[in-house]
């Protein structure tokens, strides 16, 4: 796409030089469309017509109106689930007086202390047709949002060394394959031509590799894409963003209902308030007084300097205990195991990365030459289960989405889900089993095993 | 983070195993009410600071053992004044 821009450059320069008319016509069109446009629409088009003007004349992806002090629904959290729930409200339900509030700046929680990891191969039955309509949702998120996600559908491999995980995995073959997910077993000769680096994990180790898992659904996408998409894409719809504001607390009414929240700009009314701001749900549900069965923990994560391409799947250890993909920019994006207790902390602990880093040069001895470049960890808070928690609380009007493990492959799906419940005030059908309800009938969704989670 | 064992001392956080955190007292199975056995069974704090955990020696003298650790910045206090 890029190198259409000197060719049309080259054309203009011609253009102008002999034909002061065609400019003024060109100009004249291009001023016409911004004005109908309040979104403009990213295409080659609008790329040429972007470089007749020397890209001075982009318009401003989302507005930052001032906030009022009353909206019909208020969003805590300008996340991957924020934004999304707000885009699938405005689009699917019609409800567009919306404020997305974000204590910091957009795109700069969650959505970006992950691993990028899109994937459906989970256990429950409740589970896999959320993950399944969640990864076909990511697919078409390019050409949904106008926005270019970056999309890679590279396939995830695990690399099984212990005879339990490999049944756990195959039992979880078989309830994949119901809903329509992928999963089949390959070789250690076919791991080893899919994967050349892994060259450890031989007949003498301590964990020698037994065969390999793959789930052809897994890629991998860029998530600032992801946040700027769907805040691009809300916001035209009448969606408001309001970044630097933190929320306080929540209000309720002299009924018991949701009433509003306090922030640091000022109090704001509102009948429905969604929380999604990940690891600090039970610090605001807990200014109305309301108790969630939550654990905040810290994830762990880092990123090695760029080399040449070298691994072109995901590749999972659930026994080694990390999983790492090679970005587009050629880093080797590494992920381990949280830390062990809660923690509000997003940096990550010193044992947590040796230990890591140990598991991973067991399988590939060649990485103990590359030079780690940066390290992150993204507080998220896990329920007693090890699923998310979607619902309505006994709060009238108050909304969570959280315990999220792994919530980056969920935002679509989790977006839509999230703004069918606010509407309907009913859960969707695909996250029925995900209600606070599911807790006061001890019937959970256990899904421990095919998170990081312990 | 080094965690102090009783018999030991201050050993490495790499010697220990999480334990869980430290919840309410168990409520009589008798008596209790379904909203509270399973607020006790599902319900933990999780505070920005101190937090009371157990954790277990496993890799040492194999004691186990409860603290008040700090959740925003690992440092291991004193228990606040409000507990118990």
């Amino acid at each position: 796409m890029c190198s259409c821009i000197p060719s049309y450059k080259s054309i203009w320069v011609i253009l102008q030089g002999r034909c002061a008319l065609v400019k003024k016509l060109i100009d004249g069109t291009y001023l016409l469309m911004n004005a109908m446009a309040t979104m403009q629409n990213y295409s080659v088009f609008s790329l040429a017509r972007n470089a007749f003007s020397g890209h001075r004349n982009w318009p401003l992806a989302w507005r930052s109106p001032p906030l009022k002090d009353q909206y019909d629904v208020v969003v805590i959290g300008a996340g991957g689930h924020g934004l999304a729930t707000a885009y699938y409200l405005a689009k699917e339900f019609g409800i567009k007086d919306v404020a997305v509030l974000e204590r910091g700046w957009l795109g700069g929680g969650n959505i970006a202390r992950n691993t990028v990891t899109i994937r459906s191969n989970y256990m429950r039955d409740e589970s896999i047709p959320f993950y399944v309509k969640s990864v076909a949702m990511y697919e078409g998120l390019t050409h949904e949002l106008n926005f270019n996600m970056m999309h890679s559908k590279r396939t995830m491999v695990d690399v099984v060394q212990t005879w339990p995980k490999l049944r756990e995995l195959r039992r979880r073959q078989l309830v994949m394959d119901i809903y329509g997910s992928t999963y089949e077993q390959i070789s250690v000769n076919e791991l080893h031509q899919r994967i050349p680096a892994l060259t450890g994990g031989g007949p003498d180790a301590r964990l020698p590799v037994i065969c390999g898992m793959v789930h052809t659904d897994a890629g991998v996408n860029r998530h600032d894409a992801v946040a700027w998409g769907y805040a691009r894409a809300a916001d035209a719809l009448g969606v408001e963003i309001h970044q630097q504001t933190a929320v306080q607390s929540l209000i309720r009414g002299t009924d018991g209902n949701i009433s509003g929240i306090e922030t640091n700009r000022g109090t704001v009314r509102a009948k429905k308030v969604v929380v999604a701001v990940s690891g600090h749900t039970t610090t605001l549900t807990e200014t109305a007084g309301l108790k969630l069965p939550l654990r905040t923990m810290n994830l762990t994560a880092f990123v090695s300097e760029p080399v040449q391409p070298l691994v072109d799947v995901i590749v999972n250890c659930p026994d080694s205990g990390f999983y790492f993909s090679q970005s587009d920019k050629g880093e080797m994006v590494i992920g381990g195991a949280p830390d062990m207790g809660q923690s509000f902390r997003r940096d990550i602990k010193q044992n947590v990365f040796e230990d890591t880093v140990t598991a991973m040069l067991s399988l590939f001895p060649s990485f103990k030459k590359l030079k780690l470049m940066r390290q992150w960890g993204g507080h998220l808070d896990i329920a007693h289960d090890a699923s998310p928690i979607m619902d309505q609380t006994e709060i009238p009007g108050l909304f969570v989405t959280a315990g999220w493990w792994g919530g980056y492959k969920a935002i679509p799906a989790g977006g839509l889900t999230l703004a069918y419940l606010v509407a309907k005030e009913e859960p969707h059908p695909l996250m029925s089993s995900f209600t606070l309800n599911r807790f006061r009938h001890l019937d959970f969704v256990m899904e421990a095993g095919t998170t990081t989670a312990r | 983070m080094l965690i102090p064992c009783p018999f030991c001392g201050e050993r490495s956080e790499s010697e220990f195993i999480y334990g869980g955190p430290v919840g309410a007292d168990r409520p009589d199975p008798n008596t209790v009410s379904d909203a509270e056995w399973v607020e006790y069974l599902t319900v933990a704090p999780n505070p920005l600071g101190p937090v009371h955990e157990r954790w277990w020696h496993a890799r040492g003298c194999g004691e186990w053992l409860a603290i008040w650790r700090d959740t925003r910045t690992h440092d291991i206090v004193e228990a606040p004044d409000d507990s118990k």
